[in-house]
């Protein structure tokens, strides 16, 4: 598979580590009410669709970068890739 | 049988081998299977479940029969297709799965017991009693029914791989190929042209007609010259192309060194790796049989590999063959044959309108309908107008129309769609992207569609990158198109062999269908149809209808099956790429490694580290020895261990201690700089993972490190919660393994021999510098280093870093330096003696079960910050968790302590359900004087005293041992601040 680096253009995937669902970056609050349920869903329930899944990709052999890569699971049609710090700075609502 | 005329051998030199043991001879431009037909060996192999006789079906890759073992000794290869073994001075090939001679095979017996061997008979037959089967049935079934054998000697040759990136790979050499790779040639565009052959030409090579108003191998030497002048097209002759992968990237095996005796200095194989933005399947047609009784018997074969075999290595497999067709193609062969002298017995045509295009008898509206000759074809039934008779021949060709060879574009799950007026499957449109099918595999298999489509596809394909494509001249060439008629199989009696690699016939597919086994892929299973090396390449579509047949509904209703990679076997070492051994990943040496093996080290494999594990002395005779000597020598005066290996990150910025506060359980934030501290790392499901320690340099920049193993994992985790966490932090990672030699320097005399070494004006007396103190400093006269007082050993110690390059060179110093005060080097396994003796969790602890609880570290988990793991560590069921980490004692001092031991109340019942707790790691304690060991025992902490039991099964051990502290050595922690 080769995985479009939103800095460095198209690499091939043996370049990256898989780590799985995007959904691990909205990591729930430690400190709050009712922490133990929502970690309790954070760590051990995961999508795995059959079709367009938001997936966490390290380039571990390349510029370090986290991606978020969309990718239809069927196909292994990629959709897009950003940066995982732009999608989560998002999240929170800060600058991305 | 002697050379027919013509052919593309080199008959000025020959070449001499053997086939089970007698010697032949042949000519270069030959394989062995055409080599053998000219020395008029027809025999080749024994079927795999009857051991029937068999001889040659095709003269491509798809071959199922002439399986041979091919050189030997180590460089044995089994399951070599005869007909893509490439003839050269000296090779040897055995026949295989016979015993006994392969005209006499004992085993043919199988063939008399046949009854019992139908299909699904292992299901059936082989149940009861179930005590049988590994003792009698499997033992006795692998040795009767198999392919070829192991040479069971390590591989001695050499494997590469490589990269290739075009815009337009092109995927066989025949005439599609050969128009498809000229138009986008000239284009300008980069075109790999990749072939199975050692010869460019496909199915060219094989026919007689002309293009244009030359030879077809004169046209084909003509493309060949342009192609080599052009620098932006590569041509990979011996080139397999074996799978259509994601994004553009296919795999290719190019046998480099196959065709000679020896590789000689070269890799015999190169897995390739090609990325292409187009690609071009022109891999032609595979022709299908007939299935009709004894329609095995050697010497009956497909009528196109027949005419190959004639034209192109000029044998044939007999004096007089018959032809049995049901479409135009079959004529051909025909009238090649007589061409060169051939008799023809007849051409036996299915369709009643059939007439002869040559000069020989017609049998129109025939059919074959039984063989005669065990060991080689003698003559034929031929039934027509209800009447039926014996023709004697030699050899008989079948003609049943072309399959279109599509498996590369359903590597993607592309179903083959049914084409009606071709009677075959052709390429879906939904297959790889990218991958444009063109000639006889895109069900254009007329010379002059073949040159046309292939043509086409690349301008198609250079059309879609924005290249503007040169449409080729073409030379005339014949256009017939021949639909066949619909003839699946001969009814009657005898067995009729639709796959005859897997030995799986008409009535089999009938008993399936009987036993409700419908679906296709039911189908394959139930009779192994389409299995093993040839994948049914010339069977699976012939089953199908058969099946379709059986059940009334149409061919594309039965189904089909798809393909999946690799078209033909790709063996594992080409696969390894030579990445095997101690190539197998990159090996790491440590900075002080040379001078470790100057001192005689042994090293372990640690990871991806070589680490010295001990330093023998002239006179050790037993590795104990030496380790019980540097463990004592560092407890009483000094010990060196190079410790570079731990992972090292560094942590910068503004934030950089909330960033490890929320990383590590324990705080981190208040750290005071000049100071270092544990860290305990959690998974976010609150289990134990990593644990190093914390230096705090400035205000905003600490050194962090991690086990040897977790030195990756860890970093990547760091970064991911850098990055996708908290990503709003000022704060910077980079590891630093690599960059720092790291030195551990242990024992009562550690200052004093460091103080030897540290620059004047840093004071690193107990008072400046405490236990768990760290700074910046310089070394040996300027030389920047670090120093953390932290100890791992339980002595007085330090660990000093210095830049990468001067590792070696410290390690000189410090044990040139420190002789007076006993320096002494030691190495993995004194380092475990001693922290298995301080108590000291490694990786044998944190092995992924264990709770920061179970550490005894409980404590440590603050509740008065978020960090990983820390929510999950206090859920229920790890709070509850009993078990801890205790030193346990045998009470007799003689008896041994074994790591993986589970731990049982004295005298109770030893069950899963009285399970305690287990060993995790052991060794012998040269300052116990007996065998220790660290373990995780329920309520551990309160039976300090008890005598418990160690059950080792596995050696009928049970030992009893004293339940005492982790801290065998200076429970107090005196020594360390000293």
């Amino acid at each position: 598979m080769l995985i479009p680096h939103p800095l460095l253009g198209l690499r091939d995937a043996q370049e990256f580590t898989y780590l799985g669902d995007a959904r691990l970056i909205e990591r729930p609050d430690g400190m709050a009410e009712g922490a133990e349920a929502a970690f309790a869903d954070y760590v051990y329930l995961r999508d795995n669709p059959a079709g367009v899944h938001r997936e966490l990709w390290f380039h571990e052999q390349g510029d370090r970068s986290w991606l978020v890569v969309t990718r239809d699971t069927v196909t292994h049609e990629i959709l897009g890739a950003e940066l995982a710090r732009d999608v989560a700075l998002r999240g929170k609502g800060g600058a991305a | 049988m002697t050379r027919l005329s013509g052919g593309l051998i080199d008959r000025s030199r020959s070449l001499s081998f053997t086939f089970d043991g007698r010697t032949f001879s042949g000519h270069p431009g030959d394989t062995l299977a055409s080599a053998l037909l000219a020395n008029n060996v027809r025999l080749m192999g024994r079927s795999f479940k009857y051991h029937r006789p068999r001889g040659l079906i095709a003269a491509g890759s798809e071959e199922p029969n002439a399986l041979v073992e091919l050189r030997s000794g180590a460089r044995l290869e089994p399951n070599t297709r005869a007909t893509v073994a490439e003839l050269y001075d000296g090779l040897s090939a055995r026949s295989q799965n016979r015993i006994g001679s392969l005209s006499f095979d004992l085993l043919a017996m199988n063939d008399l017991l046949s009854p019992f061997f139908a299909a699904g008979f292992y299901y059936k037959t082989f149940m009861w009693p179930r005590a049988f089967w590994e003792k009698l049935y499997e033992p006795a079934i692998r040795r009767a029914a198999g392919l070829g054998s192991l040479s069971m000697q390590a591989d001695p040759d050499a494997y590469d791989k490589g990269f290739l990136h075009c815009d337009l790979l092109v995927i066989g050499g025949g005439a599609a190929g050969l128009a498809a790779a000229l138009t986008a040639a000239r284009s300008g565009a980069q075109v790999i042209l990749a072939d199975e052959d050692f010869r460019l030409g496909g199915r060219l090579l094989a026919e007689t007609h002309l293009l244009g108003d030359e030879p077809a191998t004169e046209w084909v030497a003509g493309v060949e010259e342009e192609l080599a002048s052009l620098p932006n097209l590569r041509i990979m002759r011996r080139t397999t192309v074996f799978g259509a992968f994601d994004h553009g990237i296919y795999g290719a095996v190019e046998r480099v060194a196959d065709h000679l005796p020896e590789p000689g200095g070269k890799p015999r194989q190169t897995l390739w790796r090609i990325t292409a933005k187009r690609a071009v399947l022109a891999a032609g047609a595979i022709e299908r049989h007939i299935p009709f009784a004894n329609n095995d018997r050697p010497g009956i074969m497909l009528a196109g590999a027949m005419r190959a075999f004639a034209n192109r290595w000029a044998v044939s497999p007999a004096e007089r063959v018959a032809i049995f067709t049901n479409n135009d193609d079959g004529h051909r062969t025909a009238i090649d044959l007589a061409a060169k002298g051939i008799e023809i017995a007849g051409v036996i045509d299915s369709r009643t309108d059939a007439k002869a295009l040559g000069d020989y008898p017609i049998f129109a509206g025939g059919l074959v309908s039984n063989a005669k000759g065990r060991l080689g074809l003698t003559k034929i039934e031929v039934r027509q107008n209800g009447r039926s008779q014996w023709i004697d021949c030699g050899a008989l060709g079948i003609s049943g129309g072309w399959n279109p060879n599509l498996h590369l574009a359903s590597h993607h799950r592309g179903r083959p769609v049914w084409d009606e007026t071709l009677q075959s499957f052709v390429p879906a449109k939904d297959g790889p992207p990218g991958l444009i099918a063109a000639g006889a595999a895109n069900g254009q298999g007329s010379t002059a569609a073949a040159l046309r489509s292939g043509a086409e596809a690349a301008a198609q394909a250079l059309a879609e990158l924005d290249l503007k494509a040169m449409m080729p001249e073409l030379p005339q060439a014949e256009d017939a198109v021949s639909k066949p008629q619909a003839l699946w199989h001969v009814p009657g009696k005898g067995r009729a062999w639709v796959d005859f690699q897997n030995d799986v016939t008409v009535k089999d597919i009938k008993l399936a269908h009987q036993e409700n086994m419908r679906p296709v892929e039911h189908l394959k299973r139930w009779t192994t149809l389409g299995m093993a090396t040839d994948q049914g390449k010339t069977a699976n579509v012939t089953a199908l209808a058969v099946m379709s047949e059986l059940t009334g509904k149409s061919i594309p209703e039965t189904g089909t099956t798809i393909f999946r990679p690799p078209y033909t076997g790709v063996s594992l070492s080409v696969l390894g790429g030579g990445n095997t051994a101690e190539h197998f990943r990159p090996r790491r040496l440590t900075p002080t490694h040379h001078w470790a093996k100057s001192q005689g080290a042994v090293f372990v494999e640690v990871g991806p580290w070589m680490r010295a594990q001990y330093f023998p002395r002239p006179g050790e005779t037993h590795w104990r020895e030496t380790v019980d000597r540097e463990v004592l020598a560092t407890r009483k005066g000094v010990g060196i261990c190079d410790v570079t290996t731990l992972g090292k990150v560094d942590v910068q910025g503004a934030d950089a201690g909330e960033f490890l506060n929320r990383l590590y359980c324990n705080g981190m934030k208040t750290l005071k700089v000049g100071m270092v501290r544990y860290g305990l790392m959690l998974r976010e499901d609150g289990i134990a993972w990593d644990d190093g320690t914390c230096a705090r340099l400035a205000e905003d920049h600490y050194v962090v490190t991690t086990t040897t193993a977790q030195a990756g994992p860890v970093y990547r985790h760091m970064e991911f919660a850098r990055q996708c966490l908290w990503p709003d932090m000022d704060v910077q990672l980079i590891s630093t393994t690599d960059a720092w030699a790291q030195i551990a320097v242990a024992g009562p005399n550690a200052r004093r021999l460091l103080e030897r070494i540290v620059d004047e004006g840093f004071n690193i007396s107990n008072e400046a510098f405490p236990f768990m103190a760290c700074a910046s400093l310089t070394i040996c006269g300027g030389l920047r280093a670090r120093l953390f007082r932290i100890s791992f050993s339980g002595e007085l110690a330090y660990e000093v870093a210095v830049p990468a390059r001067f590792g070696h060179a410290l390690m000189q110093r410090l044990v040139k330096t420190g002789k007076d005060l006993g320096a002494t080097p030691y190495g993995t396994e004194a380092l475990g003696v001693m922290r298995i003796e301080k108590g000291h969790a490694a990786g044998n602890e944190l092995n992924g079960q264990t709770s920061p609880q179970m550490l005894g570290m409980g404590r440590m988990v603050s509740t008065k910050k978020d960090s990983i793991g820390a929510v999950m560590s206090r859920r229920e069921g790890l709070a509850a968790e009993t078990r801890r980490l205790v030193g346990l004692q045998p009470v007799d001092p003689a008896q041994p302590v074994v790591a993986g031991a589970h731990l049982f109340t004295e005298g109770a019942a030893q069950s899963m359900a009285t399970d305690q707790g287990w060993i995790s790691s052991a060794g012998y304690s040269p300052h116990i004087g007996a065998h220790i060991g660290l373990g995780f025992l329920a309520h551990g902490d309160e039976r300090i005293g008890e005598v418990i039991t160690a059950a080792n099964p596995l050696d009928g051990q049970q030992v009893a041992l004293r339940v005492v502290s982790a801290h065998f050595v200076d429970p107090d922690g005196g020594r360390l601040r000293d």
